[in-house]
């Protein structure tokens, strides 16, 4: 909370969300949607106070190695197995301001495509230095950065032959709780990425592509990691205009 | 032409997918070192104001079946209708109730647990009082967006006849699956994705 106290806080509705935008609960092509996906009509309303406000996570919460995937469950001196990378970017909202203290947690599977997980069967071979989870929170600018490897491609029981292109998932907290979102993030020039139900569910290629982060070469670490650059945004606050105005803004 | 609004689109959303516990509650998915404890597994601690209350629970789908690898995550105001949070402009809210939670389904048979208080009642926009509410937000494999509703409380009849929510409702027993089923201290809240007992989901 140490980096929002200074700011005063927004307390602005946010705006409508773009459901053509995100992909629709009822996506047949793939398969668990389908009996997973609520038929009615939802209850359109405008933000009261119980969506405007949301949790705040303060930096006390992480741990050194949060943010480091190949270091967070290795061995003492050991690192996990695969190509390095430098996952970063920003948290912006729609109104191009940057997120400041938002909680982002991320999860993936191993370079062999194997996740760490007890109902996971894919025959790939566990890393015995990898778990596969991290965390951290922006900065004051809404900038963010991990370390991890770059996870595998994975077959998944959907069609036959369906593979899930190597991904990142990601959580991310906003200011208030209608900024809740769980996304993926895509590798650019991953061609599988064209040919999975999940990517499919959505609509609008132009949506799909932000999701794709792409090569950061600029910000590559020579003779360490590569580095891509995935920005995220968040739903945007409405300017409280003639509204009610706690502080006489 | 005209100036150009300058407005970013949101991230759209993915599914949380088969192993949300991974990232979210690696403890309880069996990743352990990584961090202390799983994040929103305790709300209250020992000096919380208010009724304490449980909340239990099952996410159902369109089967008849109770997911049972999902998670659910709650939001709600402190026992005096207060929200810990910095966007809360009305007054501090318990320092010693966090307001949020977050549960995974059991593997074994579906159900969620929260301990947590009794929500105070919040104003709506226009100044009338909403009933006491918590707002539940559910993502799983196969939900491709986070789906958001409210619990209300079985022994507020009064003040959800008056719940400016639950009033936008056309279809009473459509409003009926917003309301917890149990008595305090013990309230319990299926949420149903599909079907005759459909939940009302919110868009807001
Ligand atoms: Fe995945």
């Amino acid at each position: 909370m140490s980096d929002t106290e200074n700011r005063r806080p927004e307390t602005g509705a946010f705006f409508q969300r773009d459901r053509d935008w995100h992909p629709p609960a009822f996506a047949p092509g793939y398969k668990t949607s389908v009996l997973r996906s609520p038929r009615k009509a939802l209850l359109s309303l405008d933000n009261t106070i119980s969506e405007i406000t949301g949790p705040v996570f303060g930096h006390s919460i992480l741990g050194e190695l949060d943010n480091d995937l190949i270091h967070n469950f290795a061995k003492p001196g050991e690192s996990a197995i695969g190509e390095r990378i430098i996952v970063h970017g920003r948290v912006l909202d729609e109104r191009g301001r940057p997120v400041a203290g938002a909680l982002l947690e991320f999860w993936q599977a191993n370079a062999g495509g194997r996740y760490r997980h007890k109902k996971e069967s894919y025959l790939a071979a566990l890393d015995p230095n990898f778990g596969g989870c991290g965390r951290t929170i922006t900065d004051e600018n809404g900038s963010y950065v991990f370390r991890t490897i770059r996870p595998g491609a994975y077959p998944w029981p959907n069609g036959v032959n369906d593979w899930r292109p190597a991904h990142i998932h990601f959580s991310v907290f906003g200011h208030g709780f209608a900024q809740r979102l769980i996304t993926q993030m895509y590798f650019e020039g991953d061609p599988m990425i064209w040919k999975c139900p999940i990517v499919g569910t959505i609509a609008d290629a132009r949506a799909i592509e932000q999701l794709i982060a792409p090569l950061d070469w600029a910000n590559t670490i020579p003779m360490d990691a590569r580095a891509y650059k995935f920005d995220i945004v968040l739903r945007g606050r409405r300017s409280t205009f003639f509204e009610n105005r706690p502080e006489g803004n | 032409m005209v100036q150009n609004l300058g407005y970013l689109k949101e991230t759209p959303s993915q599914t949380a997918g088969p192993y949300v516990h991974i990232g979210l509650t690696p403890n309880f998915g069996g990743i352990s070192g990584v961090y202390e404890r799983d994040l929103g597994s305790s709300m209250v601690n020992e000096k919380t104001l208010g009724e304490r209350i449980t909340v239990t629970g099952r996410v159902i789908d369109g089967a008849g079946a109770p997911l049972r690898d999902a998670l659910i995550e709650i939001w709600q105001a402190d026992a005096a209708g207060l929200y810990n949070s910095p966007s809360e402009m009305r007054g501090a809210a318990d320092p010693n109730f966090t307001g949020w939670g977050r549960c995974p389904t059991s593997a074994e048979d579906g159900t969620f647990v929260f301990e947590t208080v009794k929500p105070g009642r919040i104003p709506f926009k226009d100044g009338r009082l909403m009933a006491p509410h918590i707002t539940f937000w559910i993502v799983a494999r196969g939900i491709n967006i986070g789906l958001q509703t409210r619990l209300y409380f079985p022994d507020e009849a009064a003040a959800n006849a008056e719940d400016p929510l639950l009033q936008r409702i056309e279809h009473r027993h459509r409003a009926e699956t917003l309301v917890a089923g149990g008595r305090a201290p013990n309230y319990h809240f299926d949420i149903h994705l599909q079907g005759e007992k459909e939940t009302v989901f919110l868009d807001i």
